[in-house]
This record gives structure tokens, sequence and C-alpha cells, in this order.
């Protein structure tokens, strides 16, 4: 495969960025990318360039509500089998996570894929299984295609899923960070596209790059953005080309759109975000966990959770504050015993800040 | 959670296929997203390959990026 890590067109790219005389503020909205720029030290060197790259909602495990972490903890405590991917299991709820219900005798398994949750229910017909849907994007088609595979009925699904682009654009209404251009998600852009991002270009005058995970394909997207700012261009450009198709992933597309439609949900340290949800439709209802488990999950939606005491990961998803800025960083809030979620995924910021050695200022 | 690997179809049965990752790592993938043939290459996600890496538009760039370079 081609080399997307050369040193040497990293440093040519660098110093193009610096030449180009840009100050600006871009946003990128994807642990993984967050995860490219840190551990490749891209964020320090970009340091010496008119850019600072600030990272967005760009973490579903982040995003996910205690209310939805609430959600899981109950079934699992009724003794439905909790499929979940590995990292959810230590988000802290309103006092418990599920590893704590796991810790008191409820089962809760890891797993790689909903391929293997729906496995595990059809070896086991007599115990009744809930997967745990998070993700965006990139995630959801698996979901929808778990459901249209006749799953058995012992199998629902509590969607957590979450869409990016019209999350983006609430980002941009509650104007506390003026971004001059957003480096978008390369496998989120796989499945959906580029079009679903024009508007942002069209009604903000955001300058876009789709981007890939590689150093190079980072560097090189935020060497686009400061060119279409200095050519006063506001468009979607594609620098991921070699994955990302202009329709997208159609069978993704298509499967989503049998299987799921839009619902108004909260994201961690945000609003309720109007149509950026994603609910099992009603003709798929039957695997739906909020429909099957309706009674023990009801008085749970209209619960408030408090943040935990002093998390600063709503200020972090929105852009506004750095992980090391957060009073708890590296002291009270840990990867081993993290308060808030950004401490909890690999792609959370915090996370991500404390691996690497970012230890504060 | 967007973090997904490129990896090699090695194998094609139905809708899942075996895909190697590098490094001795050979998974199952579930294909149905993708018209696939082996010896292509793909990204997976969370076990379902989202979608197909073509390696000559992966030169491309870089002749791209050595053009941008050159041009700015």
């Amino acid at each position: 495969m081609a080399d997307f890590q050369n040193r040497d067109m990293a440093k040519r790219v660098l110093d193009k960025i610096k030449e180009s005389g840009v100050e600006a503020k871009f946003m990128h909205v994807c642990g993984t990318h967050q995860d490219t720029l840190v551990r490749n030290g891209l964020d320090a060197m970009l340091e010496s360039t008119g850019i600072r790259i600030l990272q967005g909602p760009g973490c579903p495990v982040c995003v996910t509500t205690p209310n939805e972490i609430e959600e899981s903890i109950k079934l699992a405590d009724s003794g439905i089998v909790v499929t979940v991917f590995g990292d959810m299991l230590t988000v802290p709820g309103a006092e418990r996570s599920l590893a704590h219900a796991k810790g008191d005798g409820a089962d809760v398994r890891i797993v790689y894929s909903i391929m293997d949750a729906l496995r595990m229910a059809k070896d086991d017909p007599n115990k009744e299984f809930m997967f745990m849907g998070i993700g965006f994007e990139t995630t959801t088609p698996a979901t929808s295609l778990a459901l249209l595979s006749q799953p058995p009925d012992n199998f629902s699904i509590l969607s957590c899923h979450r869409t990016v682009p019209k999350a983006l654009r609430a980002l941009v209404n509650m104007g506390e960070v003026k971004l001059h251009g957003l480096i978008e998600p390369g496998h989120v852009s796989a499945i959906i596209g580029e079009e679903p991002y024009q508007f942002l270009s069209t009604e903000y005058n955001i300058p876009q790059v789709i981007a890939g995970f590689e150093p190079l394909d980072l560097l090189m997207s935020i060497f686009m953005l400061t060119q279409q700012i200095k050519e006063g261009r506001a468009e979607v450009e594609n620098e991921y080309f070699r994955v990302v198709k202009p329709e997208g992933n159609p069978k993704a597309i298509e499967a989503m759109a049998k299987t799921l439609v839009e619902s108004d949900v909260k994201w961690r340290g945000f609003p309720v975000l109007p149509g950026t949800g994603l609910e099992i439709s009603d003709k798929f209802e039957a695997f739906n966990s909020r429909k099957k488990y309706e009674d023990l999950l009801s008085p749970i939606w209209d619960m408030d959770f408090p943040e935990p005491a002093g998390c600063k990961c709503g200020e972090i998803l929105r852009g506004i504050m750095e992980p090391q800025d957060c009073p708890l960083f590296g002291k009270a809030c840990k990867p081993g015993s993290p308060v808030g979620p950004c401490m909890v995924s690999f792609e959370g910021g915090c996370s991500i800040a404390y691996k690497y050695g970012k230890r504060g200022n | 959670m967007c973090l997904a690997v490129p990896g090699k179809v090695i194998a094609l049965d139905g809708a899942i296929s075996k895909v190697d990752f590098g490094s001795g790592v050979i998974r199952e993938v579930n294909m149905s997203m993708l018209e696939i043939e082996i010896g292509d290459y793909v990204i997976v996600h969370a076990g379902f390959a989202i979608q197909k890496v073509d390696e000559k538009e992966a030169k491309e760039t870089l002749k791209l990026f050595e053009e941008l370079m050159e041009k700015t």
C-alpha cells in the first residue's frame, strides 16, 4: 500500500501551511483524527503555524448520555444479558457503570461486533440478549444489517446511534466557537458520501475537507482548508477519495433507511439536538429494547442526571476547552478511575491526551 | 468508534469473508455492504467491511499531494 506516513512530505506540507499565513480554527469530529494528531505530534508541529485544531463531539461513547447508560444498567440488573463494545463498560451512569453492574452479578459481555451478540443470542435461546448500539454512521449500518438478518426473538437493540452532519449544524448554531473550517470524518463519510455536509458550506460558508486517518491525510486536509480560505472558497473537498466515494456506500444507506428513523436526542454536553438520533423503526419494533422493555425503561426517560461534579467533558466535546485545562485531568480523573466518558473511551480527548503524555499546563 | 482497519480479502464464503490484516491476524468479516473479490483491500469496522480501498487511487492521492506541493 502507498506510504501516507512519509516524513519528508509531511514536512513539506507543514511548511506550506506555515507559508500560507492563514490564521484559523479548524474542528474535526473524530476520535481517530484526534489520536492521529496527538500520537504523531502533529498538534505540537502545528503550533508553529497559524492553525489551531479543535476537537468536537467526535467520540460516540463520550456523547452517550447518563440516561442511556442507566437504561443499559437497568436491563443488566433485570437479568437481561447486555452486550456492548468494550469502551462502554466503564462509562459512568448516574452512580454506577456497566462494569459495576457486572461486578454486582449482572451478565454484561464485551463484543467486537453486533454479529457476536447475535450469535450469542442464537446459541442461548433461554436467555434474553440486548445489544447496546453505539456509534455514528460508520457503525450504524451493522445494526441495520443485523435487524434485516431475521434476528432471534430473544434479541433486541438499545439504539444509541447518532448522526454527524445535523449535529454540526447545531454546534455551529450554538455559536460558542467560530470555526473557519471543518475536517470531516473519513469513515463516517465512507458511508454517507459528500452531499450530507454540503449545507455547511452553502448556508454557513464553512470550508470542509473529508480526511483520512494517516498523518499525511490530516496535514494535507489542513493545507487544503487553508487554500480554500486563501482563495475565498467554501466547499466540500475529499482528500480521502481512495476510500470515500461521492455517493458513499449505497447498500449501507439503504439498510439504514429500511430499519431506522430519525429521532431527537440529547448528546452529553449538548441539549437535545433535533433529528440527530436514530431509533429503530416500527416495522422492527419487536427488536427495539425500548419497546420490548418499556415498563422497565420508561421511568428513566424523564429523569435528569447531573454530570459528574467538576467534569468538563461537555466543554471538551463542544471544542471550548482542552482536556489539560480541566481541574480533574490527571488528578481525580485518570484512565483507571475515570470521572467522565472522555477519559474512558480510547477515542476520548482526555484519554488520548493522558496516554500521549499531555499531563497539564 | 470510527477506528477502522484496512485488510486484504483472502477468502469468500457468501457474505462472510476472511480478511488478512497483516502480522498474522486473519479475521472473519461481513461483506454484506460491498461487492468484493478476493484480493481486494477493504476498510473493516466492528466486523463489517464498510468500503473498498482503491489501490490505484491511493497512489493517485500521493501523486496529487506532490502536484499540490509543486503548484503552490
